[in-house]
């Protein structure tokens, strides 16, 4: 029974407007002329320009984009390891501890993993810089990795690897040749969110990072706290779009894909 | 005193309890009933009948009142029912997903109706009980829904429906989801339990054994429309339509001209053959196209042609349908046409009297086929 | 061989970077401060053997724990996180719901955009998202200027820095935890049950009360767990929106940290919040684990 009452059109319209107009106003005053950015003064790219000249930022972006693609990537392979070993390794000693480990960084507040990494990395005198933020967003974001790719491993028709090993397939053949393409959706996207969780995160590498390491997010923390700034409202346009084009890029391939799908399906059917 | 039949739709006196007066139901472009009039009697067990998308749901939603005619009206005891919500309405329904609550017991889900009407603790009480006792699930009433078997869920559904004590009771496809041998024994129990209660009982479904079974009346349907409606019997030997006809049952449909002769008529099918003799209800003009229904049941299969018999024609068996307690075999005419011919297995099949490619006759009497003009 | 690689390469990794950080949190909440490069004492010296070892366990006291309860900032900033959370859960289910309810009640075609549409702020930064918040809540911000121009208030009103910002700013970023699990439970509900409902005399109102509510519980009580759990460990939120006036727990660890430089009181703080932390996280495995085996 789906109708579409004056409620549900009244609560979806607020609603998306309660989500987006923040963002809305956002962009529209990162074309703002004046340095004041609650007063319009009419439309302007100077900020982007400003941005684009100031050399701590574009260095704090090289730093961010140096560490989320390592990092994420690292979480991926290891993430998708440990999803193998939650999922099919049965039994093995120290396993609740081994699944423990897995799912608490999902909860453990960002100020205690933080925390708790930094203290680690003074107690054996590693130098605080672009390495021990990489190390401490791969052990967060793997565990998120985990659970992506271990969702999809469940639902994982063994079968397949049975009846490639019945084929002549070596275990880890099997798993390159039948396990991996089929998981890699879940993989990917696994990547993508370790992805975007470096980029975004500012509390770890706030306590992991060292001077000469700034990320994109502890510069605009450092210099939001003192207030709203135009050059801010115009990086923050350039982030919002970059995903907003990203996101709606994926779901039209997804979309474009699942319709090619139904077609193949349709003219399948159409010849028996 | 004898019983008198239960045939009120052939006593003019008779009020109806249900009148669709010209209902005519759209979705948008799409004609889901198209123009229909038609009278439910009291105590009835009436049964729609039809493919899916036949439009059989959309006269029950219509009835329960989640749809509303486009236009028309349908009276239910003389009254207009088009304004009354469905929460108003002395309708109930069973679904066919049983649409059970999964987070109420089974005594809650049929206390659910009569909680609504503000009944007191001990009426309610006692009619759950009640209700249990005559679907058999006393023991089961603290269960959760997904506690029980299909046929125990299925038998709360029509406890629920039915507790209301509606005038009229709806069931769409109420035995879907249980397979078959369960689905026979509940037919059984659901003509019961009408009995039992005098509710008069709406019945969709798309199995027309079922149909058949539990129904005083079956209406097929196709495309939004009543084809026929009538007693079972009359659906399966008076058919008004070959579609009727191949709806219900195994039939052979061979279309051929009429030729009035005698009693009946002469049906030329092939050049250079003896027509087939029929006698018909139906009139028609001389070699106006008609189409000749015959159940395989009532074709007998001989080595000899037989003596006695006008309709006589010899083939080849091209194939057999072995069901236990019958065989089909199924026929090829030298002219081309296909006829089924069906005989009880009462001797042990090794002992069975025809095999592929044998050439044999088939004959049937001359009341045995019916005519249909389309 | 390849098992053993498997479970050993990820294992060693959490051990290293997870489970031991960990216990030295542990272990230097139970340490003294000291004005020295790490700023604790004692640091455990191998060297020394079994004397350093046992020269170690001497030193360790609960002395800041004591000193959490004595002075209460503490304790007054764990009570205020708690309430923080539970109102903003609270407010974020008065939103989310009706959102989540509108997304299953819409028609098919439109689901996947609707989907996309509450995910796509997950993939934007969270901190750009209460960053504009800013703009928008201060005194000469977008919000005031509107009020002013329509003469609804003749003074602006203060809500940045003040913990009404904390709220909007917590619900607007926690909105789509809430919203999704809502969404999927009512998404699997049969629409069947309302018209059986309805059928058997319930009106709109109450079918929604009796069926439709009952029926969400699981996802209500999921969305719930997941913005409680996170904010009361928040610090970007009451940090840029709420002012010195908002006490919240993440806040007075990071101060306590970077600003007093008082690891040992720093590490007592995240021991404690781990602590409240546990029961929250333990009812909300249960309740996944318990819908798990409904789903059955």
């Amino acid at each position: 029974m789906r109708r579409l009452t004056w409620f549900n059109v009244t609560s979806l319209t607020l609603g998306f407007a309660f989500l987006y107009l923040p963002m809305l106003i956002l962009i529209v005053y990162s074309f703002n002329e004046s340095k004041l950015v609650t007063v319009w003064a009419g439309f302007s790219t100077k900020w982007y320009g400003e941005l684009l000249r100031d050399q701590a930022f574009i260095d704090a972006a090289k730093v961010t984009l140096q560490v989320a693609v390592v990092s994420s990537t690292v979480a991926t392979v290891l993430g998708t390891m440990a999803a193998l070993v939650l999922v099919r390794a049965g039994r093995f000693y120290g396993r609740t501890l081994f699944s423990g480990m897995i799912y608490a960084p999902l909860v453990m507040p960002e100020v205690i993993t933080g925390l708790s990494l930094l203290l680690l990395f003074i107690g054996i005198g590693l130098d605080r810089g672009t390495i021990t933020i990489i190390l401490a967003h791969t052990t967060f974001s793997m565990a998120f990795v985990a659970v992506v790719v271990s969702s999809r491993l469940v639902t994982f028709d063994r079968s397949l690897e049975e009846a490639a090993l019945d084929l002549g397939c070596s275990p880890f053949d099997a798993f390159r040749l039948v396990t991996l393409p089929i998981i890699a959706p879940a993989v990917i996207s696994g990547w993508l969110l370790a992805f975007t969780l470096s980029l975004d995160d500012l509390v770890i590498a706030s306590f992991t990072a060292g001077p000469s390491s700034t990320t994109l997010p502890i510069k605009i923390w450092s210099s939001i706290r003192l207030g709203v700034s135009p050059e801010i409202n115009a990086l923050s346009t350039i982030m919002i779009g970059i995903v907003a084009v990203g996101v709606i890029a994926a779901s039209l391939i997804t979309k474009r894909a699942s319709l090619r799908q139904q077609a193949y399906e349709r003219a399948a059917a159409a010849q028996t | 005193m004898g019983q008198t039949v239960f045939e009120p739709w052939n006593d003019p006196e008779a009020k109806p309890l249900i009148q669709f007066k010209n209902v005519t139901k759209r979705f948008g472009d799409f004609t889901a009933i198209d123009n229909q009039t038609f009278d439910i009697y009291e105590r009835e067990f009436f049964a729609l009948l039809g493919p899916s998308g036949c439009g059989k749901t959309t006269m029950m939603r219509m009835l329960a009142g989640f749809e509303k005619p486009t236009e028309g009206t349908i009276l239910l005891g003389g009254q207009d029912i088009a304004p009354i919500p469905p929460n108003k309405r002395a309708v109930n329904m069973m679904f066919q997903s049983y649409a059970l609550f999964p987070h109420l017991t089974v005594w809650d889900n049929i206390a659910f109706g009569l909680r609504r009407d503000g009944k007191s603790k001990e009426e309610i009480a006692a009619r759950v009980e009640e209700m249990l006792k005559l679907t058999r699930l006393t023991q089961f009433a603290r269960r959760k829904p997904h506690q029980i078997s299909g046929g125990q869920r299925q038998r709360v559904a029509l406890a629920r429906s039915l507790a209301k004590a509606p005038k009229l009771l709806l069931l769409d496809e109420p035995m879907g989801a249980l397979d078959a041998k369960l689905r026979t024994a509940t037919q059984f129990e659901l003509m019961d339990i009408q009995e039992k209660t005098g509710t008069t009982f709406v019945i969709v479904t798309h199995d027309q054994e079922e149909a058949m079974t539990v129904a005083s009346r079956v209406a097929v349907m196709d495309n939004g429309r009543i084809i026929q409606a009538d007693t079972p019997a009359r659906i399966y030997e008076n058919p008004n339509s070959v579609y009727v006809a191949d709806f219900i049952g195994e039939v052979t449909i061979i279309t051929g001209r009429a030729y009035k002769s005698g009693a009946g008529y002469e049906i030329h099918y092939a050049e250079g053959t003896a027509p087939f003799y029929a006698e018909s209800e139906t009139g028609f003009g001389d070699g106006e196209t008609c189409h000749l229904a015959l159940r395989p049941e009532k074709v007998a299969i001989s080595a000899e042609r037989p003596e006695a018999r006008r309709n006589a024609v010899q083939g080849e068996i091209i194939d057999i349908a072995y069901l236990g307690n019958l065989s089909t075999y199924h026929v090829k005419l030298p002219t081309g046409q296909m006829i089924k011919a069906q005989t009880a297995n009462t001797r042990r099949l090794s002992r069975r009297d025809f095999t592929w490619e044998d050439r044999v006759w088939l004959s049937w009497s001359d009341t045995a086929a019916v005519l249909l003009r389309e | 061989m390849g098992r053993l690689f498997l479970i050993a390469l990820p294992f060693a990794w959490l051990l290293a970077l997870f489970l031991v950080p960990f216990l030295i949190v542990l272990k230097i909440s139970l340490s003294d401060i000291a004005l020295a490069i790490p700023p604790y004492t004692p640091t455990l010296d191998l060297s020394e053997g079994w004397a350093g070892i046992k020269a170690f366990f001497a030193e360790l006291d609960f002395e800041n724990f004591v000193f959490l309860t004595t002075d209460d900032l503490y304790w007054k900033s764990y009570l205020s996180s708690l309430r923080i959370a539970a109102l903003s859960t609270l407010l974020t289910l008065l939103v989310g719901y009706p959102i989540a309810y509108g997304m299953a009640n819409a028609p098919d075609h439109w689901r996947p955009t609707l989907m996309m549409l509450v995910i796509l702020p997950f993939w934007t930064s969270f901190l750009i998202r209460v960053y504009s918040w800013m703009g928008i809540l201060s005194t000469e911000g977008y919000l005031n200027q509107i009020l002013l121009w329509l003469g609804l208030i003749t003074e602006p009103l203060t809500i940045l820095n003040t913990p009404v910002a904390v709220y909007i700013g917590i619900v607007y970023t926690y909105l789509p935890f809430m919203i999704l699990p809502i969404y999927s439970a009512l998404e699997r509900m049969d629409g069947s049950l309302l018209e059986a409902a309805e059928d058997l005399g319930c009106s709109r109102l109450s079918a929604f009360w009796l069926i439709t509510v009952p029926l969400s519980k699981n996802g209500i009580i999921a969305g719930c767990f997941l913005v409680f759990i996170p904010v009361i460990g928040e610090f970007v939120i009451p940090s840029l929106l709420g002012g010195s006036r908002t006490l919240m727990i993440g806040k007075v660890l990071w101060e306590e940290f970077f600003n007093n430089r008082d690891w040992p009181v720093a590490s007592a703080v995240a021991v404690i919040l781990l602590l409240i932390l546990i029961v929250p996280i333990v009812l909300f495995q249960m309740n996944e684990q318990k819908q798990r085996e409904a789903d059955q």
